[in-house]
């Protein structure tokens, strides 16, 4: 039987090309995210190209209410699925986030309540079906908080350790979870930022993904070169990172 | 918003430009009704007609949106390369209809230019291949025209330089083909008269054709070069494992920009030459894959960068086969004398034209020479040559080109004032402009 992934937050870019490579691999796609009508081009192009089944549906990270059912939403649409990817964050611009609560909100809600309260959910989806898979994206910005970007650094932070909890729940019944921490990557999230070093493409970093959850690895830094950055970056001892400004 | 550098694939003129990449058709226009912005595709015209100081570029937009194997129909996004439509399409039995001399252009830039292929003497240019256009204007509307519907939009889009609208999507009528390869057949010549002569009794005869000048060689010689003549294999003449195989992606780039001495007159006479001399028979015939036949250049990516970082221009004219030979034969001959190095001359014949009402072919000859830019009075030699070809009847192609004159332009295409009144319906702040479209006058 075919597999099917849920990618959370089709529309990114990151997501797109995480698509594409699952496509590839063999799997039918629930492409869910907001406005999702914007998707139906790349979803046409995907099912001319390739034999298999891709699905909609409309999803709203901070529509909470929505969360609980979302399984059953996606089931009801497409049928049972093995692997839900979530890729959906908010960025935000730091100096909008520090002012107004409501942007405050918006990035903890969108990168770590939403995301949190969605896998919760899947979490208990698979776990009764005894089998499944999650890709979480977190940010490596979620390594040390930075004065340039500590609301949206923390919520990834947060989300990366609710990631690891969850895996050490769901390990013995064999669903694998995979934390991702992307560099700088070229999408629309990071596009006309200053200070961008070292871009990745989307499609690079959807290889090192796909990659990693087969091969069942834990937490991937994708490219890899971000493992030993950050790892530096961590060791700074705090009495002096308080005065840096990165 | 970034920033980068941008010139066309002759690399000259080079200008600092503010670029977005659409992700959804509604980013193709963008908000403020005032500001000036032109759509660019995959920058593979020559000189300054996909440069603007901002531009939208396509280059995201490239999924396919409906096929009809049946009535060999597409319908894809305008910022689709035709690599990427050939690789869909070609396992399919179906072909592009008409194609340029690389695979790299994007639809949209093709149906801009309303492109010709080295079938045009027999089965014209892409726009008669065109069945729809669905076009984002500039107060953002999105339209469909064809050629029942808005008509005089359609016939200004075809060919219009990106001067009508943003176009979003394209319906495409292919060509069915049996397999990937082509039969060639390619006659060599000794001067200009027969190279002439072999192309008018071979007219009817073949689909493809293109002739290959070497324009280093003078006197006796002048116009000496060989004449490709194709047709798509039938299912007999390919190799029967792979019928359907598709270019190879990769294979080598030209890392960076030439030192402009290396390829001067000399090494150009060399290669010319040695071109020439490679085949020695008078003719010979072969089975040769799509790739090789039509995409020759494509084979060294950046090879535009051999010429140095100056840049080069390509200089492309059509004029009537009423004296158009004598013509050209003439300009072949002034360009010897001045000892300008052509690195690359090619020669073919026009059929009819399409109905665009900037598009370039009409029936008769186009030459097409790769200038190199080292001695930029080269440039007030091309515009003299200019005038030679406006008195003639003919005209230069605007995908190509950099340096022509207004009043020329103005001369050329007679069916300018029919497209500016279009324009002005369409576009009535001049919201789509190029840095040609504003030498030309045209914005
Ligand atoms: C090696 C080589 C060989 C070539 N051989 C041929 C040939 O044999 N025959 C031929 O006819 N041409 C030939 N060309 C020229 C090329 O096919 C055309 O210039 C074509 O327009 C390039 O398409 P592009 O996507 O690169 O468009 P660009 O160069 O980016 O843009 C060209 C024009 O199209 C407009 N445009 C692009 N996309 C859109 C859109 N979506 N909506 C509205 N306007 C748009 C732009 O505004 C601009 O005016 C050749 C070019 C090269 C480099
Ligand atoms: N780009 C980088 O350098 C980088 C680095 C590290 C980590 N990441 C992470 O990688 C992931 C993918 O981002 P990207 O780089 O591909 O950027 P992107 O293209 O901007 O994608 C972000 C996506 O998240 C969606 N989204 C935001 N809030 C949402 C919500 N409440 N509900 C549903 N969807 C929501 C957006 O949808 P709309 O289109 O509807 O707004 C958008 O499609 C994100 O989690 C990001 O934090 C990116």
């Amino acid at each position: 039987m075919k597999k099917r992934a849920l990618i959370l937050g089709a529309k990114s870019a990151i997501a797109r090309a995480i698509a594409q490579r699952l496509v590839s691999d063999g799997y039918d796609l629930v492409l869910a995210a907001r406005q999702v009508d914007a998707l139906l081009p790349f979803a046409t192009d995907i099912r001319l190209r390739h034999q298999c089944q891709v699905d909609l549906i409309e999803f709203d990270a901070l529509d909470f209410d929505t969360l609980e059912h979302l399984p059953q939403r996606v089931e009801r649409t497409a049928g049972p699925f093995d692997l839900s990817v979530l890729v959906f964050g908010y960025l935000g611009k730091q100096e909008d986030t520090g002012r107004s609560t409501e942007e405050m909100l918006k990035v903890l809600n969108a990168n770590f309540t939403g995301a949190a309260v969605t896998l919760g959910h899947l979490a208990n989806y698979f776990e009764q079906r005894n089998a499944g898979g999650i890709i979480g994206i977190g940010s490596v910005a979620g390594d040390r908080g930075r004065q340039s970007n500590f609301f949206y650094g923390a919520a990834k932070g947060g989300l990366g350790l609710f990631l690891q909890g969850l895996r050490n729940r769901l390990a013995p019944c064999g669903i694998h979870v995979l934390t991702v921490k992307p560099g700088f990557v070229d999408t629309p999230m990071t596009e006309g930022l200053d200070g961008l070093f070292l871009v990745a493409k989307p499609e690079k970093v959807a290889n090192d993904i796909v990659r990693a959850y087969n091969r069942k690895r834990d937490v991937l830094y994708t490219p890899f070169f971000w493992r030993w950055i950050m790892f530096i970056i961590r060791s700074i001892p705090e009495r002096i990172f308080k005065k840096l400004s990165l | 918003m970034k920033s980068e550098i941008h010139s066309g694939w002759g690399l000259h003129p080079r200008i600092e430009t503010r670029v977005v990449r659409a992700r959804q058709a509604d980013q193709l226009v963008d908000g403020h009704p005032d500001a000036s912005l032109l759509i660019q595709g995959a920058r593979r015209s020559y000189g300054d007609a996909c440069l603007a100081d901002r531009v939208i570029s396509t280059q995201l937009l490239g999924h396919l949106l409906e096929f009809d194997a049946e009535r060999g129909l597409i319908r894809c996004e305008a910022g689709i390369t035709l690599d990427v439509l050939i690789a869909f399409i070609a396992p399919r039995g179906f072909f592009l209809p008409v194609t340029p001399g690389t695979k790299f252009p994007t639809i949209g830039g093709c149906v801009a230019a309303d492109v010709h292929g080295k079938n045009h003497h027999k089965e014209g240019s892409i726009g008669f291949f065109v069945e729809e256009i669905e076009l984002f204007l500039a107060d953002r509307s999105r339209v469909c025209c064809s050629r029942e519907e808005r008509s005089e939009l359609f016939w200004a889009t075809i060919g219009g330089m990106g001067l009508t609208g943003a176009i979003y999507a394209v319906t495409l009528r292919l060509k069915k083909v049996e397999n990937t390869y082509m039969r060639t057949r390619t006659l060599k010549t000794r001067n200009f008269d027969e190279l002439c002569r072999h192309f008018e009794e071979t007219q009817q005869e073949y689909t493809y054709s293109v002739a290959w000048i070497d324009s280093l060689a003078n006197g006796a010689h002048l116009g000496r070069g060989s004449l490709i003549l194709g047709e798509h294999a039938t299912a007999d003449q390919a190799p029967t494992s792979k019928r359907f195989k598709l270019h190879s992606t990769g294979g080598p780039s030209v890392p960076f920009f030439f030192p402009s001495a290396t390829l001067n007159g000399l090494t150009m006479r060399l290669f010319n030459t040695l071109v020439y001399h490679r085949q020695i028979r008078q003719q010979r015939d072969a089975t040769v894959h799509y790739d090789p036949y039509f995409y020759p250049l494509d084979f060294v990516r950046h090879w535009n960068r051999i010429y140095g970082k100056r840049g080069f221009l390509q200089y492309q004219f059509a004029v009537p086969f009423d004296g158009g030979r004598t013509l050209m034969g003439d300009i072949l001959q002034r360009i010897a004398q001045r000892g300008v190095a052509s690195f690359l001359t090619v020669l073919k014949t026009l059929g009819q034209e399409s109905g665009g009402l900037l598009s370039f072919p009409i029936p008769g000859y186009t030459l097409a020479l790769d200038i190199p830019l080292r001695d930029p009075s080269v440039i007030s030699f091309l515009q003299d040559i200019t005038r030679l070809v406006v008195r003639a009847g003919g005209r230069i192609y605007l995908a190509k080109d950099a340096i022509l004159q207004r009043a020329d332009f103005e001369a050329m295409y007679p069916r300018l004032p029919e497209f500016k009144r279009v324009k002005r319906a369409c576009d009535p702040h001049n919201r789509f402009r190029s840095l040609q479209s504003e030498r030309l006058g045209l914005t």
